[in-house]
């Protein structure tokens, strides 16, 4: 038996330090470029300024309404579009003549990129939520569809040979071979909706509309208001990474069987 | 021609649209071969000699256009509950528990109620030595326990045939032979009617009653040798120089036919 090796905090926190390090040395340079008046407030804020203004709205503004309604918003079209996009991709992935039927559409949709069609979106619904709402979810959609209908036309041909031999039903086969082995694949197409809906929430806000943090973004730039900018910015991007955690978190809870995790 | 058979092939035959060569070619040419109750029987050849589509027939994964392949004297169509495989690759479900892939079989043909199919469960995976790994996923297995895993999940269904396509042939030659052994040993407890398919000789030959060679183009029955050893067998059998004997007099005949025709 060989002792365990010793190692220092240091060397048990390498990534930690030097990532966190790092950011809070940045913070700190930033907050005294700000300090010393070399950045204009026109181009640029101040940590300091941001936490003010972030405080302020928090308390006194908007924000909270903002960010209940750019969140709703997110919630119903990301549910709706996992809904289908799962249900839908299963039943694609299934079904060759329905592959054969919806694949120039499903490819064509695939490639445009989803902010060229806003603009006829806001024609259909409006400004008001159901077109932030349908931007969301024609975001995530996609890219949960196409992953669930991969995953399901992955089933493992060893496998599917295997329950054959066992005299297994294509209802059997169906619920114990197909739709197990796609799980993974679901999760990633999840994973990227998240991420593919967050920017379409932000986007339809800045198309039009009068509330939310992507409507905030834009305001902020269009009256130079750059520390109310910097508020919306940092609530985008710390929702993007709870999500992303979250989403993650659902991978590997679902993947517990696989290698080297 | 035996009164006891188990399990009757008679004069298959197998031919299939080859789309690359754009001509049919001739799997099995006139298979005839019948398998005794409680017999081992090992088949051998060169690839493309025709072994695993014979045995994916038998299995009923392959429909067939000549001949008739029945067990205890009934006519098969398609899988049934009367066999199952073992295959090359172990075929586990990998999102499922080693007690989980083990009741897979049983689970998909519906023959025995819950309790039953947790009995035998937990009596084969102890049979094929994996008692305590039961909650293990098979990645954390390795291969030799994955195919023990695979073995259990045939026995648990209780065939009256078992089927083995080459269900060593992944493996290293040390954890080979040992798995050679627990074969034997799982086999003389659970006494089913055995095909064993390999490539290896001198594995058909240490595990079976008789070997059926085969040759290819067209895949066919060269000749059946008949394994005189008493059981148990241990693995210095292997040594012994009748075995060899026999061991070369099967290999003479795989060669021979390598060097008859070879076609460019």
């Amino acid at each position: 038996m060989s002792a365990r090796p010793h190692k220092t905090f240091y060397r048990k926190h390498e990534s930690s330090i030097l990532g966190y390090g790092v950011l809070l040395i940045t913070l700190i340079v930033w907050q005294a470029l700000w300090s010393a008046h070399k950045l204009s407030p026109l181009f640029m804020s101040g940590p300091s300024a941001i936490a003010t203004r972030f405080w302020d709205d928090l308390l006194h503004g908007h924000l909270v309404q903002d960010f209940a309604y750019s969140g709703k918003n997110f919630v119903i079209g990301f549910v709706l579009a996992a809904a289908s996009g799962v249900v839908l991709g299963v039943l694609i992935g299934w079904y060759k003549k329905l592959e054969m039927i919806t694949a120039p559409f499903t490819s064509a949709l695939y490639a445009t990129p989803r902010v060229a069609m806003v603009p006829l979106i806001i024609i259909w619904f409006g400004i008001g939520m159901w077109s932030k709402v349908f931007i969301v979810f024609i975001s995530a959609f996609f890219p949960i569809l196409i992953n669930t209908i991969g995953g399901i036309q992955a089933i493992d041909r060893d496998l599917l040979k295997c329950a054959r031999a066992f005299c297994a039903t294509d209802r059997q086969i169906f619920m114990t071979v197909a739709i197990p082995g796609a799980v993974p694949f679901i999760l990633t197409g999840l994973r990227q909706g998240v991420a593919l809906g967050l920017i379409g929430v932000v986007v339809g806000e800045m198309f039009g509309g009068s509330q939310g943090i992507g409507f905030m973004v834009a305001y902020g730039g269009q009256t130079f208001a750059t520390d109310t900018l910097f508020v919306g910015v940092l609530i985008i991007a710390f929702a993007g990474i709870v999500l992303s955690a979250a989403a993650e978190q659902l991978e590997k809870r679902f993947s517990r069987w696989r290698p080297d995790r | 021609m035996n009164g006891n058979a188990k399990l009757q092939i008679e004069h298959v035959s197998k031919r299939y649209w080859r789309e690359t060569l754009d001509r049919e070619v001739v799997a099995l040419s006139d298979v005839s071969v019948s398998v005794a109750d409680g017999e081992f029987l090992a088949i051998v050849g060169p690839s493309g000699c025709g072994k695993t589509t014979l045995l994916n027939i038998v299995a009923g994964l392959l429909p067939y256009e000549e001949g008739t392949v029945s067990i205890a004297g009934k006519k098969i169509q398609g899988p049934g509950i009367d066999r199952s495989v073992v295959f090359q690759h172990s075929s586990l479900l990998p999102w499922r528990t080693i007690a989980g892939n083990v009741r897979f079989g049983m689970e998909l043909q519906r023959r025995f109620d819950k309790k039953t199919m947790t009995e035998r469960t937990e009596h084969f995976i102890k049979m094929v030595g994996l008692a305590g790994f039961e909650r293990h996923f098979p990645s954390e297995l390795s291969g030799g326990m994955q195919q023990r895993v695979n073995l259990a999940r045939a026995l648990a269904s209780d065939p009256e045939v078992l089927l083995m396509d080459e269900p060593f042939a992944a493996l290293d030659a040390q954890t080979r032979e040992f798995m050679q052994a627990e074969l034997l040993k799982i086999w003389s407890a659970a006494r089913k009617t055995v095909v064993f398919i390999t490539h290896q000789i001198n594995e058909a030959v240490y595990l079976a009653d008789r070997v059926v060679v085969m040759s290819p183009r067209p895949g066919r029955i060269k000749d059946v040798f008949k394994v005189p050893f008493s059981r148990p067998r241990t693995l210095h059998l292997k040594r012994d120089p009748q075995f060899l004997e026999i061991e070369e007099a099967i290999w003479q005949l795989v060669e021979e036919k390598s060097h008859e025709r070879t076609p460019a």
